[in-house]
């Protein structure tokens, strides 16, 4: 017996002094003098060929391995990307891009001006539906030489020239993908791009490898030798893997607020909101416009004036997602000042409330399933609906039965997030205009709002390529928005990415990390 | 002859349930709101009506209900489990990818649970009353009552971010390029804070079964008889004792060993374990139904294996008993 039990304890005081000592995991492999870049990702991407994989983590993944015409600063200005030139006609109908030249891709064939008529005219248009609305204003796309091509629109759309971010439409490579199909599967194959990294291995539910592109186009580029995005799917476990040093990048989204504000205060750590123009992320309210309570103007005004939006960006939000003032996000072009939703009033309200005649319907009210943050947003709104006398119930869903919800329109209040895409045409008027009013999805009209006028306002800033004419119609669509409270506006989320310091460029376009990590590269600090 | 017999009947029935199971499953989560082309549609932050139509024609999911669970086991005879509408990969290979790991972690955790539980078990009968006993039975019933997400994650606040000894999350330390024994030792160090957890809760199931199991047989009349004809103490606890006390231990590991499997969902979630409990509970959340059906027959399969072969350990330990 008293040897069995030496032997034990031999057993376990070996393998206590191999766990201490242990091997090499400290660190990730820094070999090389780029070194490797751990960033963590959920969910899981579901596919990353370019064009098939259109998912907010694919997008994460593909800005690396693919490229764009254009990339944009965070003023949404156009900056160089595959296109090195572009022109506008005078009557902003006919755009001309010049290609770089001498760009190869993975695979070593050359990148030609048919590339890019491909991707844009076959690719895009047939599996994406954000692009394929946008490019119903195409006449056509032609490739006038090997490195131009020319794009004719049928009419003036003024966010054209704000379509060729690789995140809206990557470009791909034909010779690769000439005989997809591209009604079924995405092609199986080599992962091909002209980007600064190529495709290195998938582990799946672990992790993503990309490796430094030898030959990438631009001198000096990219810093780093080995990006490798970590799959992780409990946020809490996110956070713990950045504080143990295993990770080095948080992007936006993946952390929960109250852990971005503990994690800003640790040394070395740094978060910036920079990085999500383009995208210009709100957070809204939809009011369900079929709900004969909601008809009456002053409900719809109580439900305004009931939320406290400061309280929501303060205690919920941590401080990092501000109030939203209307239907424009500050950063989409065009947003005015002048129109603004009012402040919270609770007393009017309720006083608002008694006028209607309400009679103490119960209102359905359908949270976010994003984690913590969004139910406790849920829990807040809930609160200061009960207190200017609503009578409220919350419905908590998984994200298929909230979307579900939100696309058949059953529901009486909804949380949404939507991103504005750079320009109202493309990213508001979706929101709002009648003819964006069907079953089915939910990123149009889903509360069912109608007003000619309205309709009106952002035809005309959309057909128009006047900037004055434009901002003169977006001021008067927000204020009618507004007014009608055809929705109510919560919060403008810049996704904070938490980072370490000594990553210098990680954010250097108006897209954030879907923009290449190319530039980004380790300081000593 | 008789042992084949029952063993094949057994197995009949297990295919009976698993066909069962498979139905059951198809039509409840078909009863779930949303499907996957709306959460792919969620996660892409555009869609219009006409994408979901096509992702839903492509899936054959505009067919009526009947239609696809006729054609969906019409498939599966054929041991076809079809394409995952997410990863529009085959589904058989997105689990044959994750059920090692799965497998490496639950085993381990199960061994170590019974192992542990079940020497803890007897040492406390041994010293019933004493502080020894009131050690055990309190730290088995603490384990017992915590949640399994709260001790994981308290496990990786512990020994991955204050303490940093072992890895917090993954399978094993991406980029390093370990071959050979380094790899496996790699792998070793990332499956102790999982394995550890996950075994906590089923060791304090296992100690306090046992303890309860023995401290009843201890008194009983055959083990007073060997006694008194003197049979050393030792062998007495060994063969008289324990043997008779593991039989409720031997039911509660079968079941234990089938369920494990599916069971994991935590540990590898809060482990980011790239294991197939992890695919099951992502392949709910995005509806993808074919993924879904495909994890929980294999995980039912499992369930139903092992319950197999939990009544042949039964006649190992004990040979009264019999198969049939």
């Amino acid at each position: 017996m008293n040897i069995r039990r030496r032997t034990w304890l031999a057993c376990i005081a070996a393998a206590a002094a191999w766990l201490a000592t242990g091997l090499p995991s400290g660190a990730m492999a820094q070999d090389g003098p780029g070194g490797a870049l751990n960033v963590a990702i959920f969910p899981e991407p579901n596919i990353i060929v370019g064009g098939w994989g259109q998912t907010g983590p694919s997008q994460l993944v593909n800005g690396n391995i693919y490229e764009g015409l254009l990339r944009y600063n965070d003023k949404l200005e156009p900056m160089p990307g595959l296109a090195t030139a572009w022109a506008i006609s005078a009557d902003s109908l006919v755009y001309t891009f010049t290609l770089k030249r001498d760009v190869t891709w993975h695979d070593g064939q050359p990148f030609d001006a048919q590339d890019v008529v491909f991707s844009i005219d076959k690719i895009a248009r047939t599996l994406n539906p954000r692009v394929r609305v946008a490019l119903q204003a195409v006449e056509s796309i032609k490739a006038l030489d090997s490195h131009t091509v020319e794009i004719r629109l049928k009419e003036v759309f003024a966010p054209f020239i704000g379509l060729f971010d690789v995140s809206t439409i990557p470009i791909v490579p034909r010779h690769l993908y000439e005989n997809a199909d591209l009604a079924g599967k995405p092609p199986a194959g080599p992962i091909v791009g002209t980007g600064p990294y190529r495709f290195k291995e998938w582990v799946r539910g672990a992790y993503i490898h990309l490796v430094r592109n030898e030959r990438y186009h631009e001198a000096g580029v990219p810093k780093i030798d080995n990006v490798f995005f970590h799959v992780i799917p409990d946020a809490a476990s996110r956070a713990a893997a950045f504080e143990a040093g295993k990770i080095d990048v948080l992007p936006g989204g993946t952390v929960e607020y109250f852990d971005v504000a503990r994690l800003a205060t640790l040394p070395g750590v740094a978060v910036t909101s920079k990085g999500w123009e383009k995208f210009a992320p709100l957070a809204w309210l939809w009011i369900n416009h079929r709900n004969p309570l909601f008809q009456d103007l002053r409900v719809r005004q109580a439900i305004a004036l009931a939320i406290d939006r400061e309280a929501l960006s303060k205690v919920v939000w941590q401080g990092y997602a501000p109030a939203a003032s209307g239907p424009f996000h500050r950063q989409t072009p065009f947003y005015s000042a002048a129109t603004v939703q009012p402040q919270r009033d609770k007393d009017k309200a309720r006083k608002l409330l008694a006028e209607a005649g309400y009679q103490g319907q119960s209102v359905r009210l359908v949270g976010l399933p994003f984690g913590e943050t969004w139910n406790r947003s849920a829990e807040l709104v809930r609160q200061n609906l009960l207190e200017a006398g609503f009578k409220v119930e919350l419905v908590s869903t998984d994200l298929a039965g909230a979307v579900a919800k939100a696309s058949n329109w059953d529901f009486d209040l909804a949380f949404t997030l939507m991103y504005q895409y750079g320009d109202p045409a493309l990213g508001v008027s979706r929101n709002y205009v009648s003819s964006e009013i069907q079953k089915g999805s939910p990123f149009n009209n889903v509360g069912g709002y109608q007003n000619a006028k309205v309709d009106e306002l952002f035809r005309r800033g959309a057909g128009t390529a006047d900037p004055q004419q434009r901002a003169a119609a977006y001021a008067e669509a927000q204020k009618l928005l507004i007014d009608e409270v055809a929705a109510v506006w919560l919060l403008e989320l810049d996704f904070p990415t938490v980072y370490r310091s000594k990553l210098d460029n990680l954010v250097n376009s108006g897209i954030g990390l879907n923009d290449s990590l190319a530039r980004a590269a380790f300081t000593s600090r | 002859m008789d042992k084949l017999i029952f063993l094949l009947r057994r197995l009949g029935h297990g295919l009976a349930t698993l066909l069962l199971i498979a139905v059951m499953n198809f039509l409840l989560i078909h009863a779930a709101p949303g499907d996957p082309a709306t959460v792919l549609a969620g996660e892409s932050g555009a869609a219009d009506e006409q994408f979901l139509q096509q992702l839903r024609e492509r899936f054959d999911l505009d067919r009526p209900l009947p239609q696809q669970l006729a054609g969906y086991l019409g498939r599966l005879l054929q041991g076809d489990l079809g394409d995952s509408y997410r990863q529009q990969q085959p589904v058989i290979d997105l689990i044959v990818e994750r059920l090692p790991a799965t497998l490496l972690l639950t085993s381990s955790a199960f061994a170590l649970s019974l192992l542990f539980g079940v020497t803890l078990g007897v040492w406390a009968s041994r010293h019933a009353g004493r502080w020894q006993d009131s050690a055990i039975s309190t730290l088995a019933l603490l384990f017992y009552a915590t949640p399994l997400f709260w001790v994981a994650l308290l496990a990786v606040l512990v020994f991955s971010v204050w303490l940093p000894w072992l890895p917090g999350f993954g399978y094993e330390t991406v980029g390093a390029g370990f071959t050979g024994w380094a790899r496996a030792l790699d792998i070793a160090r990332h499956l102790v804070l999982p394995t550890l957890v996950l075994a906590l809760f089923y060791m304090a199931v296992y100690a306090r079964m046992t303890r309860a199991s023995m401290l009843e047989i201890v008194h009983q009349d055959f083990v007073k008889t060997a006694r008194a004809k003197g049979v050393p103490e030792g062998r007495i606890l060994r063969a008289h004792v324990l043997r008779n006390a593991l039989l409720p231990v031997i039911t509660l590991a079968g079941m234990q060993a089938g369920a494990m499997v599916g069971g994991a969902v935590l540990i590898e979630t809060v482990f980011a374990w790239p294991g197939i409990g992890r695919l099951l509970f992502e392949a709910l959340a995005q509806r993808d139904y074919a993924l879904l059906l495909g994890t929980f027959l294999v995980t039912a399969s499992i369930a139903v294996l092992f319950n197999l072969l939990t009544d042949v350990v039964y006649t190992l330990v004990d040979p009264r008993i019999e198969l049939s």
